[in-house]
C-alpha cells in the first residue's frame, strides 16, 4: 500500500487505530521508544521545532544580523502585493499543472503499451527509466541548456527540416518554461514503473471472467483496467504535484540562478531561495514557505475530495 | 501494493482454432509496429545523453559546428583541461560528494531501520499518531523547516562543514525510507519472530539477527536511492557549502556556468559526464532494487 493509502486507512479507522496504539505492555512501550529514539529526536529537532520557529519567523523581519522584529501579518500582506511573487506563482502553477499531467499521461500510455509480456520489456524499462534517475542532476540541467540553446540539438534538428530562424528556447521568455516542462516530461520513467507494477496487480481472473461474459477488449479496458488503476493514478498525481511544486535545481541551473529571462523561470522555490539566501529576508522567506505549505495542502485536500468521484477502491 | 509486484509476464493461452494463424500474423505485425515505435521513442529520449557523451570528446570549437554524434575527430583534451580548471582538481569535489553520500547511506541504513522495526513490530502508546506524523513528513515541503534548520546549523558553527548534510540522516529524517522498510518488515512471516521470542530473543536481538539479515533487499534499495539523491543534491550543498574546499561535484559543475569557462562547453560537458558516471554505475548494478523500491512505495 502506498503512503497515501496508509494515511487513508489510519484516518478512516481512527477509533480503532487509537486503541491499537495504546495496547502495548510496558516493556514494549520502552523498546518501542528506544528503537524510535533517533527518529523522535530528528522529528523534534529537525521538523516540528523548525516548523514552529519558521511560523514565528514568518511574522517577523529577520536578516540574520539583528534579532527578529515582530511585524504581525506584515510579511503576508507584503506577499499579496509582491508582483514577482505573483509571477512566480503563475510560473510554478503552469509548470505543475501542465508538466505533471503530461508526464503522467505519457507514463500511463506507455505502461499500457508495455504491459502484457512484451518482449524486451526489461530493456525498455531501463531505457525509459534512466532519464528519471539522472533528471535531477546539475549535469542534465546543463545539458538541457545546450539542447534548447540557440545552437542546440533541437534547432539543429529544426534546421534539417528547413526551419532556420528558430529562437534560443532557453533564452526566450516565452519558451524557457516550456523547456523545463519538457525536461519534467522526459523523466516519466518513475511513474511508468509504478503504473506497470499496478497493472501487474490486477488479477488475471477479472479479465477471464469478463471475456467469458462476452466483454470486448475496449470494454475490458474501460471496466477493469482503468477503474483498478485509478488509485495508482491518483496517488501518482498527488505525489508528483507535491514534488513538482518544490522543483528547484533545473530552474536554477537553466537560468543561472536568476529565474530569467524576465523571470520566466522564477519558480516559487527559486524566489524563496533568493529571498532567504541572497536578500537575507529570512522572515519573508518563512512566510513564503508557509504559503507554499498551505497551497500544497489545499491542493492535496482538494484532490482527495475530488477522488471520491473518480477513484475506485477495491476494498 | 506489496514488495513483490514485478512478476513474470502474463501468458494468455487460447485454444487452437482455424482463425488462430491469421490472428497470430496480425499480432506479429502489431508487435513489430509497437517495437518500432518504442525503439524510436527510446532513441529520442536517450539521444541528448549520447550527444552529451560524444560532445565531451569533441574539440570545443566543433561541438556546435557539427551537431551529429557521428564524428571521427575525438580527443580527451576536454577532460584533462577541465579536471584542473577550477581551484581544486575535480577529483577533490568528487571525493566530497562521495564522503557525503557514503555517510548519508550509513546514517539512513541505521536510523531508518531502527525506526521501521519499531513501527512495524512493536506496539506502544502513541504509535499510530507518530506513524501518521512520519507519513505526513514524507509529503512536507522542506521549505517550512529550511530557515530554522539553517539557523540551527549556523549556531552550531557547522556551516561549511558536511555535518548539516549528514547528521540529519542519522536521525531518520528521510521518512520515505522508514516507510519503505516498514512495508518490508510487515511482509516478513510472523512465525520467525514468534520462534525467536520463544527461544528467548529480545527485541535488540530480533532486530539485529533476524530482521536486518532478512531485509537486505530493502536496505539495498535504501542505499541506492540515498546515493542517487545525495549525489545529485544541489540545494543542500548550495546553502551549506560555500567554500571551494567543501564543494560537491554538483556545485563545482555549477562553477563552470559562473566563470569565464562558461563558453568552454567541452569542459563543462566532460565534467558533466564524470559526475554522471557514478549514477550510471549504480543504476546498472542496482536496477533490480531500484525498480522494486519504486514499485513498492512509488515515490521518486
Amino acid at each position: 500500500m502506498s503512503s497515501l493509502g496508509e494515511l487513508r486507512v489510519l484516518a478512516q479507522d481512527r477509533k480503532n487505530a487509537r486503541a491499537g496504539g495504546a495496547k502495548g505492555t510496558r516493556r514494549e512501550n520502552l523498546a518501542g521508544y528506544l528503537f524510535l529514539s533517533p527518529w523522535i529526536v530528528g522529528m523534534l529537532v529537525f521538523t516540528i521545532g523548525p516548523m514552529l520557529a519558521s511560523l514565528y519567523l514568518s511574522f517577523t523581519k529577520y536578516n540574520l544580523l539583528k534579532p527578529p522584529q515582530w511585524l504581525g501579518l506584515g510579511n503576508y500582506t507584503a506577499l499579496l502585493q509582491d508582483p514577482v511573487l505573483r509571477h512566480s506563482l503563475r510560473v510554478t502553477f503552469t509548470y505543475v499543472f501542465v508538466g505533471v499531467p503530461l508526464q503522467l499521461a505519457v507514463a500511463l500510455g506507455l505502461a499500457l503499451l508495455l504491459d502484457r509480456g512484451l518482449r524486451g520489456m526489461a530493456f525498455y524499462r531501463s531505457v525509459f527509466y534512466l532519464p528519471s534517475l539522472l533528471g535531477g542532476s546539475v549535469a542534465v540541467a546543463i545539458l538541457w541548456r545546450q539542447v534548447f540553446g540557440k545552437n542546440g540539438i533541437v534547432n539543429g534538428a529544426l534546421a534539417l527540416v528547413g526551419v532556420h530562424d528558430a529562437p534560443g528556447w532557453i533564452g526566450h521568455p516565452d519558451y524557457a518554461l516550456g523547456t523545463l516542462i519538457i525536461l519534467h516530461v522526459w523523466t516519466f520513467g518513475s511513474p511508468l514503473i509504478i503504473f506497470l507494477a499496478g497493472l501487474r496487480q490486477i488479477p488475471e481472473m477479472y479479465y477471464e471472467a469478463a471475456e467469458m461474459d462476452g466483454a470486448g477488449k475496449l470494454r475490458r479496458f474501460r471496466a477493469i483496467t482503468i477503474p483498478l488503476l485509478t488509485p495508482i493514478i491518483f496517488f501518482n498525481l498527488v505525489l508528483q504535484i507535491i514534488f513538482a511544486f518544490q522543483s528547484f535545481t533545473q530552474a536554477y541551473i537553466v537560468s543561472g540562478g536568476t529565474g530569467g529571462p524576465s523571470d520566466s523561470t522564477m519558480f516559487y522555490t527559486l524566489y524563496l531561495y533568493r529571498k532567504a539566501f541572497v536578500d537575507l529576508q529570512m522572515g519573508y522567506a518563512s512566510a513564503m514557505a508557509w504559503v507554499l505549505l498551505l497551497i500544497i495542502g489545499a491542493f492535496t485536500a482538494l484532490m482527495f475530495w475530488f477522488s471520491k468521484f473518480w477513484v475506485f477502491y477495491d476494498d | 501494493m506489496t514488495a513483490t509486484m514485478m512478476l513474470e509476464p502474463r501468458v494468455t493461452t487460447s485454444a487452437s482454432d482455424p482463425r488462430l494463424r491469421r490472428m497470430r500474423r496480425r499480432r506479429a505485425v502489431t508487435a513489430t509496429l509497437r517495437h518500432l515505435g518504442l525503439i524510436a521513442l527510446a532513441a529520442l529520449m536517450i539521444y541528448p545523453l549520447v550527444w552529451l557523451l560524444v560532445s565531451s570528446f569533441k574539440p570545443n570549437e566543433d561541438i556546435f559546428k557539427d551537431l551529429s554524434i557521428l564524428t571521427t575527430h575525438l580527443t580527451t583534451e576536454n577532460y584533462t583541461h577541465a579536471w584542473n580548471a577550477q581551484q581544486y582538481p575535480f577529483g577533490h569535489y568528487l571525493m566530497n560528494s562521495m564522503i557525503i553520500s557514503g555517510a548519508s547511506i550509513v546514517g539512513n541504513l541505521i536510523s531508518c531501520s531502527l525506526a521501521a522495526y519499531s513501527f512495524a513490530r512493536l506496539r506502544f502508546r502513541g504509535r499510530n499518531l507518530m506513524f501518521a506524523a512520519m507519513l505526513m513528513s514524507i509529503m512536507l515541503p522542506f521549505h517550512v523547516v529550511l530557515v530554522p534548520q539553517f539557523l540551527i546549523f549556523k549556531h552550531l558553527d557547522w556551516l561549511n562543514t558536511f555535518l548539516p548534510l549528514i547528521v540529519p540522516k542519522f536521525l531518520a529524517t528521510d521518512a520515505f525510507f522508514v516507510f519503505l522498510m516498514v512495508q518490508f518488515i510487515r511482509a516478513l512471516p510472523k512465525e520467525i519472530f514468534e520462534a525467536a521470542r520463544i527461544d528467548g530473543a529480545g527485541h535488540p536481538r530480533m532486530y539485529a539477527f533476524i530482521t536486518l539479515p532478512l531485509m537486505v533487499p530493502a536496505l539495498a534499495t535504501t542505499a541506492i536511492f540515498t546515493f542517487i539523491w545525495t549525489w545529485s543534491d544541489f540545494f543542500g550543498p548550495l546553502i551549506y557549502l560555500r567554500k571551494p574546499s567543501g564543494f560537491t561535484a554538483a556545485i563545482a559543475l555549477k562553477g563552470f556556468l559562473d566563470s569565464q569557462e562558461s563558453s568552454n562547453y567541452g569542459s563543462m560537458f566532460a565534467m558533466s559526464i564524470v559526475s554522471l558516471v557514478p549514477l550510471f554505475v549504480v543504476f546498472m548494478v542496482g536496477q533490480r532494487y531500484l525498480v522494486k523500491g519504486f514499485a513498492t512505495t512509488g515515490i521518486k
